[in-house]
């Protein structure tokens, strides 16, 4: 520690902190535009210029490190007098448009305008015009002339969002702040460069012109789509959700949220959002009041039940719903007596479920991915499923650790990768087979399983073993592809083994927002109870759609399109009206998270409670209200709930057990879990849900849906094939499964295995198509 | 269009601007130069390589030689001063390098001489390459260093490719490379040229610039010797400075001391632009009295009156001339009298300047070349310009003048890099020295000096 003297105060920081830091533990406010804590110093706005003795010139608190015995006055006539000319400079090129500004009221310039600048200008020449940018749909930098060239969408591009597609072009006064030769922005993290822009260069293009900050009201909630329950802040005018910022929480989000959690919001106040109960009756649907939708429910589930037994009867919903939802569910379901409940509508592999009563999950903190040393990361679209995660890790390689991928495509994360292992899906079991057997022959000890006579040496698949032997703090991630794979439970066995045998924490990054608190509340199927696969794909009697829409979420859509058609009572909760539910009964309105109190519980198995931020919009109520009345009107028993608490409190029983409820252990022991599959002959499918996709409210959400990243589905071919079938860019192909096929255009990928074709899902343009790992076939369209 | 034409034939050399000349004293570094003998056996006819011989031949042949100690010693004695503008004592900056630091180290030699007026750098590489490749092998051998780079800027692509020419030779030789002349000392010395910014001359700007990346300066500390070129430990001088060195070891520090003034060792070379009667670049021992040097140059171009000097490239500020008349050319001298020595280019003006309209091209000249990236800089520049070019043309207000120089006072010491002070300093001083001729603009919207002048 050094002992600093600042403003007459003794303040003690850590050797290599700089003047900034000091104050900040002393809590002296030093103004400043370029520094951001969680970014490199530039040094480059002069606007902390403080008085250092003994040192000549006025220094910049945020760029000059603390030596013993340091005297800094931050407020002597010296700093003053150069912090008001630097605020000068500052102003004299900068906009007098604050009346008009999307920044006004909460713009940095304009706060400390008010402390350091002067009343008057005394600058009477003509103000530069800096010339507007069209970066995309979500960024508007329309008043390029309000930038005050602080560098920090620069810095925040290169060093969190791991792309600099935000540059300072040209020289001295002619200085902008633009995209390389006119591109747009297309980082999934870029909302965040209008959070730290100090000025309103850059602004919101979805909230531009919509409210004054001082009109909203700022309510606390928890983004509901992937799995690191980004904190946010909600803001409201006139009980509508208008703009969505990050609270910042260190050891969830930092001060980030990824643009689905920001932009996302538009959905809520969509034209297509459901506001009565609907019924179809002769083909059309009919609005209706609750108790006839309810009722008309209620009948029909006894009826079915009366006639067909409950083994008709079945539930589905998305890990996107709380934890009060999804527990009301599947009491009811099991009320009724089926067992027939599950959210794992993209799973293939069933049988991997974590012990009972215990979830799977990250396997360590979130805030623990900042500092690994290694990281080997299985089955992921790392940077499209979880723009935080990767953020995360992508700081861990700038600390010098290693991060690698086993995958079928090497898509770019926008960090260094230490080492990679390509192979198709089929084969990954064998590629991690090959891992564990490196290490073992290094550790001496017996491979988990025996590796086929005619196996090659892997040079990858050493590389990553070797990685995996050194460092200290070590995880093995399984990503959403891994935890939807056929052999999702030979993946988890291996991987166990590799982290007994190196040290590796191992655990699952967890598809979505409440992934591990559905399995808390056993939303799964029980004895005699269907899974989702076999829900998806046979006639079921009666099925609940807790927000799920089939077609996009199921792992085999074509069979879930068969499967709805044949089914008798299709009841589908959900928020939009234009929800893709073949042959669906009834429409019950249910509010989005910002309509409803609720939990969601995070991949690292964190619980978040939050409440509703605004009115349920229309007719619409909270799924945990129309569950418990339905509940009632079926007779069933324990449906008295009165607050949403009163279902925390019975869904989660005692808070303090939970952390021990999170096991990513198998259900049979390793060695004896593990047979390798017989090679796959022939073209196998690898599926991503694209980002912008995954979920009813970013499906919805206008601007993400203009984005670079939610552009209809192209099929994507290794280049051998590519070449072999002669194509040329622009060409379509007609991708087979079965008799499923769709007709889309092609671009070759280089690092996609052989014997791979990328084809995503989740996307109306691929809803008829079959196993997001089945085998596919491409010929020329 | 044509009017902002610049007619290039009135820039013409009339072949008198040179460093050809017999007028040096004691020349050290440009005698006995004639345009044609810069190749490598010319340079060794001259003498070239002996001071390398003299630390490194003498080992291979099982004799002590130097050891890196003794030539950083040498060069602290000699009192050698940074040719490139700041004036700071090489041997100390050498002996700032961790030389037992077991990582890459680097040499960098500023040959981008981008100030207004200064060519000497140029004269040097075009006519005496193998200086300057001697200075730096020597340099790198006193501390360390296996990689240098040679930075030439990018208008004289000549030059460079000559310094690139002049490397084979020396690589052929066994002067670069592994083993030099049988030593242990290796040393691969790069030329890279670079696109024509002034900020590029600014040390960190130029290691940006040698990565890759855009030239803009980063701020200190750390300083380059701890934290350069690819964020290894290096060491920047002038091509003037390493220009020095061979003399240095041959003779011997003392002995370069003695060629100039205490504290200000050796020869400096000038480079006499302006309204002189023979430009070019005149090598003179440190201390030699600035009436010398003008007649050396043959005096004011026409017989005119001197009126001002900006006696060390455009950033220093003006001097009167009757100041100027009293000053020997060393650092301390011409600190005293309130400017600096700079990169050595005299900027010698007649009494037919307007010192407004002079301003006015220097302040131009820094708006343009400012590289954005600090505030007072990027904005103040732009400021002094538009004062200045009101006040020239006879749009001056009566307060422009102390705004002027309150504008140049708020740049000053809060810029990241010195181009900031560059810009200021000869605002400050034209107005300190020449307010007359100022507040004339303001008063009769015109030049004091007649136009018919």
């Amino acid at each position: 520690m050094i002992e600093i003297e600042l403003d007459g105060k003794k303040v003690s920081v850590v050797e290599g902190s700089m003047v900034m830091h000091a104050a900040d533990v002393a809590g002296i406010t030093i103004p400043h535009f370029c520094y951001h804590k969680k970014l490199s110093i530039a040094a480059n706005c002069r606007m902390c210029l403080v008085d250092i003795e003994k040192a000549p010139k006025p220094m910049p608190a945020c760029a000059t490190p603390v030596i013993p015995g340091m005297v800094v006055r931050t407020k002597s006539d010296k700093a003053i007098k150069a912090q008001k000319s630097v605020m000068e400079f500052l102003l004299i090129n900068h906009p007098l448009d604050c009346p008009i500004c999307d920044q006004g009221g909460e713009c940095q310039l304009q706060d400390l305008a008010v402390g350091y600048g002067a009343g008057a200008s005394r600058y009477d020449e003509e103000k530069r015009v800096v010339f507007h940018k069209n970066v995309g749909p979500l960024i508007s930098m329309q008043e390029m002339s309000r930038c005050i060239h602080c560098t920090r969408c620069v810095r925040f591009g290169q060093e969190l969002a791991g792309a600099m597609e935000l540059g300072m072009q040209n020289r001295g006064e002619h200085s902008e702040i633009t995209t390389f030769v006119g591109q747009t922005i297309d980082s999934e993290l870029s909302g965040n460069m209008i959070d730290i822009c100090p000025v309103g260069a850059l602004t919101s293009k979805p909230f531009r012109y919509a409210a004054r900050t001082w009109e909203l009201s700022r309510r606390k909630s928890i983004s509901p789509h992937d799995s690191t329950g980004a904190n946010l802040v909600v803001q409201v005018k006139a009980n509508q959700v208008l703009r969505v910022l990050p609270l910042e929480n260190e050891d969830v989000n930092e001060c980030w949220i990824a643009d689905r959690d920001r932009f996302s919001y538009e959905a809520l106040n969509s034209a297509q959002r459901l506001h009565t109960p609907m019924i179809k009756q002769g083909g059309q649907w009919q609005p209706v009041d609750w108790n006839t939708a309810l009722g008309f429910v209620a009948d029909g589930l006894k009826r079915i039940q009366a006639d067909h037994g409950v083994a008709g009867i079945g539930a589905l919903a998305t890990a996107h719903r709380t934890v009060e939802e999804l527990h009301l569910l599947a009491k009811l379901v099991r009320g009724l007596g089926s067992e027939s409940i599950d959210f794992r509508t993209r799973h293939a592999d069933f049988s991997n479920a974590a012990p009972a009563g215990s979830a799977h999950w990250l396997g360590l903190p979130i805030a623990a991915l900042s500092n690994l040393d290694r990281a080997l990361v299985v089955g992921s679209f790392l940077r499209k499923d979880h723009p935080l995660f990767a953020q995360r890790l992508r700081q861990s390689v700038r600390r010098g650790g290693a991060v690698m991928s086993l995958h079928a495509v090497h898509d770019d994360w926008a960090m260094p990768l230490a080492a990679t292992i390509t192979a198709a899906p089929a084969a990954w079991a064998q590629a991690l087979a090959e891992v564990a057997a490196c290490i073992a022959t290094a550790q001496g000890v017996a491979a988990p399983v025996e590796l086929p006579q005619d196996a090659q040496p892997n040079p990858d698949a050493e590389a990553v073993a070797q990685a995996l032997l050194s460092g200290n703090h070590k995880a093995v991630l399984l990503g959403n592809a891994a935890a939807q794979h056929p052999q999702a439970s030979t993946l988890l066995a291996l991987a166990q083994w590799i982290g007994a045998n190196t040290g590796a924490a191992v655990g699952y990054l967890t598809a979505d927002a409440n992934t591990v608190g559905a399995q808390w509340v056993n939303a799964l199927p029980g004895a005699g109870g269907l899974h989702a696969g076999q829900m998806l794909s046979q006639p079921m009697k009666a099925l609940l759609l807790l927000d799920v829409e089939p077609a996009l979420d199921a792992a085999d859509a074509a069979a879930a399109r068969a499967a709805m058609a044949g089914s008798g009572l299709i009841v589908a909760l959900t928020s939009f009206k234009d929800a893709l539910v073949h042959n669906a009964d009834v429409l019950l309105p249910i509010t989005p998270f910002t309509e409803t109190a609720g939990t969601f519980v995070n991949a690292e198995g964190r619980v978040q409670s939050f409440h509703g931020v605004v009115k349920p919009a229309g007719d619409s109520r909270p799924a945990w209200k129309v569950l418990r009345v339905l509940g009632n009107l079926l007779g069933l028993p324990g449906f008295n709930h009165e607050t949403s608490e009163d279902v925390r409190a019975e869904a989660l029983g005692d808070l303090a057990s939970l952390p021990r409820r999170l096991d990513n252990r198998c259900r049979v022991p390793v060695s004896a879990a593990v047979t390798l599959p017989a090679p796959v002959v022939g073209l196998q499918r690898l599926a991503d849900v694209p980002i912008y996709a995954t979920d009813s409210l970013v499906r919805h959400a206008p601007s993400l849906q203009l984005t670079a990243d939610a552009r209809p589905p192209m099929a994507g071919l290794p280049t051998a094939l590519w070449q072999q079938m002669g194509m040329a860019p622009g060409d379509q192909v007609r991708v087979t499964q079965g008799t499923a096929s769709a007709v889309l255009p092609a671009r070759a990928d280089p690092t996609l295995a052989a014997n791979t074709v990328r084809v995503p899902a989740g996307h109306a343009h691929t809803a008829m198509l079959g196993p997001m790992f089945g085998l596919i076939s491409v010929e020329r369209a | 269009m044509s009017a902002l034409m610049v007619d290039l034939s009135q820039f013409q050399a009339k072949g008198t601007e040179s460093c050809f000349h017999d007028r040096h004293i004691t020349p050290q570094i440009l005698a006995g130069l004639d345009g044609s003998n810069w190749r490598l056996k010319d340079y060794e006819s001259r003498g070239g390589y002996q001071a390398l011989r003299k630390i490194l031949g003498a080992q291979a042949n099982g004799m002590t030689g130097m050891t890196p100690d003794q030539v950083v010693a040498e060069v602290k004695a000699s009192g050698l001063r940074g040719r490139g503008g700041a004036g700071f004592p090489t041997g100390l900056k050498w002996s700032f390098m961790p030389r037992a630091l077991p990582v890459q180290k680097y040499l960098v030699c500023n040959s981008d001489e981008g100030e207004p007026g200064t060519c000497k750098d140029r004269d040097i590489l075009a006519y005496n390459p193998h200086i300057v490749i001697e200075g730096m092998v020597i340099a790198a051998y006193a501390m360390g260093i296996s990689v240098g780079y040679n930075y030439i800027h990018g208008e004289i692509f000549s030059v460079y490719e000559r310094f690139e020419e002049a490397l084979d030779e020396a690589r052929a030789a066994g002067y670069l490379g592994d083993n030099i002349l049988g030593s242990k000392h290796r040393f691969q010395l790069h030329a890279f040229h670079g696109f024509g910014a002034y900020i590029c001359g600014e040390e960190t700007a130029l290691l940006e610039s040698v990565e890759g990346k855009k030239g803009q300066p980063r701020f200190k500390p750390p300083f380059p010797a701890s934290y350069g070129l690819y964020g290894k430990p290096t060491t920047i001088n002038n091509t003037e400075t390493f220009a020095a060195v061979p003399w240095i070891i041959r003779n011997g520090g003392t002995a370069y001391l003695g060629c100039g003034k205490p504290n200000n060792g050796g020869t400096k070379i000038f480079s006499m632009v302006g309204d002189v009667e023979r430009p070019g670049n005149y090598e003179v021992p440190m201390g030699t009295p600035f009436g010398r040097i003008l007649e050396l140059a043959g005096g004011v171009k026409g017989g005119r009156q001197l009126k001002a000097v900006i006696p060390g490239g455009s950033s220093a500020p003006v001097l009167p001339a009757h100041i100027m008349m009293d000053c020997t050319m060393d650092y301390d001298s011409i600190a005293k009298a309130g400017s600096m020595l700079g990169s050595g280019a005299v900027i010698v003006m007649d009494d037919t300047r307007c010192m407004v309209k002079s301003l006015l091209r220097l302040s131009y000249f820094y708006m343009h070349e400012s590289c954005g990236q600090c505030t007072p800089c990027r904005e103040g520049t732009g400021w002094l310009w538009r004062l200045v070019n009101r006040l020239e043309h006879g749009h001056g207000k009566p307060e422009d003048l102390a705004l002027l120089d309150s504008v140049a006072e708020s740049i000053m010491g809060r810029t990241i890099c010195a181009l900031g002070d560059a810009a200021a300093m000869p605002v400050r001083g034209m107005i300190k020295h020449f307010r007359d001729e100022f507040v004339h603009h303001l008063e009769h919207k015109i030049c004091m000096v007649p136009s018919y002048v």
